[in-house]
């Protein structure tokens, strides 16, 4: 991914403490490593007409503790299989942050207050920056650490691994 | 100013002194993955180039979550995790014997000022035993298993010190429940809690494991507790190898210092479909339950088993509901055996599960119905955590558990002891 890349899409509302059981529920994930299929059930328990609604690139947009519960990477894994382009929320639970990165899906910290379903986005990672098109308002990116700005640059910790060998910090 | 038990690990395994918030490459000393999520470490690990694991001595799969397995889709993954350990001599603990968390203690995998990863959010429970465990992702497992090493932020530390003394009928997963519902879902997000007091003194080490377990339900990264002589007695026979235990500073630097007396706390039960809606049970008594679990990595070890069995000698379960119980490893099963613990289960009307993760999951072992509602030993009562989203699942202890199992309906077990 480009570091300066900019995303632009539509928004899906969610609220605070999104688990990982209602990304993708246990129920679906022991079966299959085919994130497309498993991508199917992507929010299901909490919003059952999601995957069909969402158009590629658009954002999940949250509110506090987005991801906690099970370390389970198929979360980060089906949310980016079914096609978004990146997680905003106002805080993320630490597994799920760290999985997201690993796995090239930018999980963006920043105020989501206001952003409402439907909403026109625009993420500036390389700026730090969320614009709202829709509302014409502004949000600021917390920054990533420099080691979790590479590996999400690389496309994830297994390009980033492949091309220095080891964790540089 | 002085050192938490996280920085002094961290510390001991850098060769220098770290302190909270710098990022640090270290070594692992242990790693695990389950059935839920080494498929995806191996298919990582191939994907990295990896060709050998950097030490299979230090590394442990486990199929504990959907075991036996109850689909074709399943078992062939297992049959993927099978091969691997095969192939690069790691060990493997298979269908039966137990879930990982209550293992990797049990089998002398986890020393005190350990450090140690494992690819399932529970990886806090061995904090009861000084180890810093915390949960990760499959390509993390797979980084580690590759170079041995992960880099990790060093957690600022909340501690809690926990005075007074447990009433009767008050147990380690009421205090797991009530401090979840005190510090909320993502109130120690990022952080590592250090317990310390009286009531963490009081209990056995069993009973701390499920203290730690449920750091994580509150968003910790760690649940760390000092190494004392009851853990040092629970270690001998299991753990080897010489061991560098933490102890904290006086003048440790905390982040936040919380105190709560516990002398008055009564038996708690998280409500659906928060762990944070924990509480005392007096607010849901005569709530009609149709299913009931024991087990878990939280509450599946022996003394849980036994505080169940003392319960119900002598009572039946109720003809409404379902008590399911999950032993939490083959070495619990055997000892319940020995004890005539699983003989007073199951005379009481109890089903006896493969010993694993059981129905906490919601693969297979004790779905619940539409509208149905269960209470469990486990840590997690999400809408559609057990396989059906349209079930009311409530935690509390054993004890509450088997109390309930017996009436019918939550119950306050203190009635029953």
């Amino acid at each position: 991914m480009d570091r300066d890349m900019i995303l632009r899409g539509k928004a899906h509302v969610f609220g605070d403490d999104v688990n990982t059981d209602y990304i993708i529920s246990g129920k679906y994930k022991f079966k299959t490593l085919d994130m497309d299929e498993l991508a199917c059930h992507c929010m299901e328990d909490i919003d059952p007409d999601f995957y069909a609604r969402v158009q590629p690139g658009d954002f999940i947009v949250a509110g506090g503790n987005f991801g906690c519960g099970s370390s389970r990477e198929q979360a980060p894994l089906v949310i980016k299989h079914a096609g978004v382009s990146a997680v905003l929320a106002r805080s993320f639970a630490r597994i799920f942050f760290r999985n997201a990165i690993n796995k090239g899906l930018p999980a963006v910290e920043c105020d989501t207050a206001g952003i409402e379903a439907g909403d026109e986005l625009e993420v500036d990672l390389g700026a730090g920056r969320v614009r709202n098109l829709t509302r014409g308002s502004e949000a600021e990116i917390t920054p990533l650490p420099a080691v979790m700005m590479d590996i999400l640059a690389e496309g994830g910790l297994t390009a980033y691994l492949r091309k220095h060998g080891g964790f540089e910090l | 100013m002085g050192m938490t038990i996280a920085e002094r690990i961290f510390s001991a395994h850098c060769g220098r002194d770290v302190r909270a918030g710098e990022l640090v490459v270290t070594k692992v000393d242990f790693m695990m993955g389950q059935d839920g999520t080494s498929p995806l470490a191996v298919n990582a690990f191939r994907e990295l180039g990896g060709e050998k694991v950097q030490d299979p001595s230090r590394v442990a799969l486990v199929i504990d979550h959907s075991a036996p397995s109850p689909l074709e889709g399943v078992s062939n993954l297992h049959a993927m995790m099978r091969a691997f350990a095969a192939e690069q001599g790691v060990g493997i603990y298979d269908v039966g014997c137990g879930v990982c968390h209550c293992l990797l203690p049990e089998q002398g995998h986890v020393a005190p000022g350990d450090i140690v990863i494992g690819a399932d959010s529970h990886t806090t429970t061995y904090g009861a035993i000084n180890a810093f465990s915390t949960g990760v992702g499959s390509t993390d497992l797979a980084a580690a298993m590759l170079t041995g090493k992960l880099w990790f932020k060093v957690p600022p530390t909340m501690r809690l010190e926990l005075q007074g003394k447990l009433q009767e009928g008050v147990y380690s997963k009421d205090v797991a429940l009530f401090l979840a519902g005190e510090i909320t879902a993502d109130g120690a997000t990022y952080l590592a809690v250090e317990y310390g007091g009286e009531v963490i003194d009081s209990l056995s080490v069993e009973a701390r494991f499920t203290i730690s377990n449920m750091a994580v339900e509150m968003g910790a990264k760690a649940g760390l507790m000092e190494a004392d002589e009851k853990t040092m007695a629970w270690l001998e026979g299991r753990v080897t190898r010489s061991c560098a235990p933490a102890a904290p500073d006086p003048d440790a630097d905390y982040a936040e210092v919380r105190e709560c007396d516990l002398g008055g706390l009564t038996p708690q039960v998280a409500e659906p479909h928060r762990v944070d809606n924990a509480r005392p049970v007096e607010e849901v008594e005569g709530t009609p339950i149709q299913e009931a679990v024991i087990g878990t990595c939280t509450n599946g070890r022996l003394e849980d088993l036994e505080v169940a069995a003392r319960i119900l000698a002598g009572r039946r379960v109720s003809p409404e509901v379902r008590l399911i119980v999950a032993p939490a490893s083959r070495q619990v099963l055997m000892d319940a055996m020995d004890r005539g613990v699983a003989q007073r289960l199951i005379e009481a009307g109890a089903a006896f599960v493969t010993p694993g993760c059981g129905p906490c999951v919601g693969t297979h072992n004790g779905v619940p119905s539409d509208g149905e509602r269960v209470i469990s030993t486990a840590n997690r009562n999400f809408k559609g955590r057990m396989g059906n989203a349209n079930a009311f699942i409530y935690l509390a202890s054993p004890a509450t558990v088997a109390a309930s199992a017996v009436a019918g309906k939550i119950t306050d077990p203190r009635r029953m002891l």
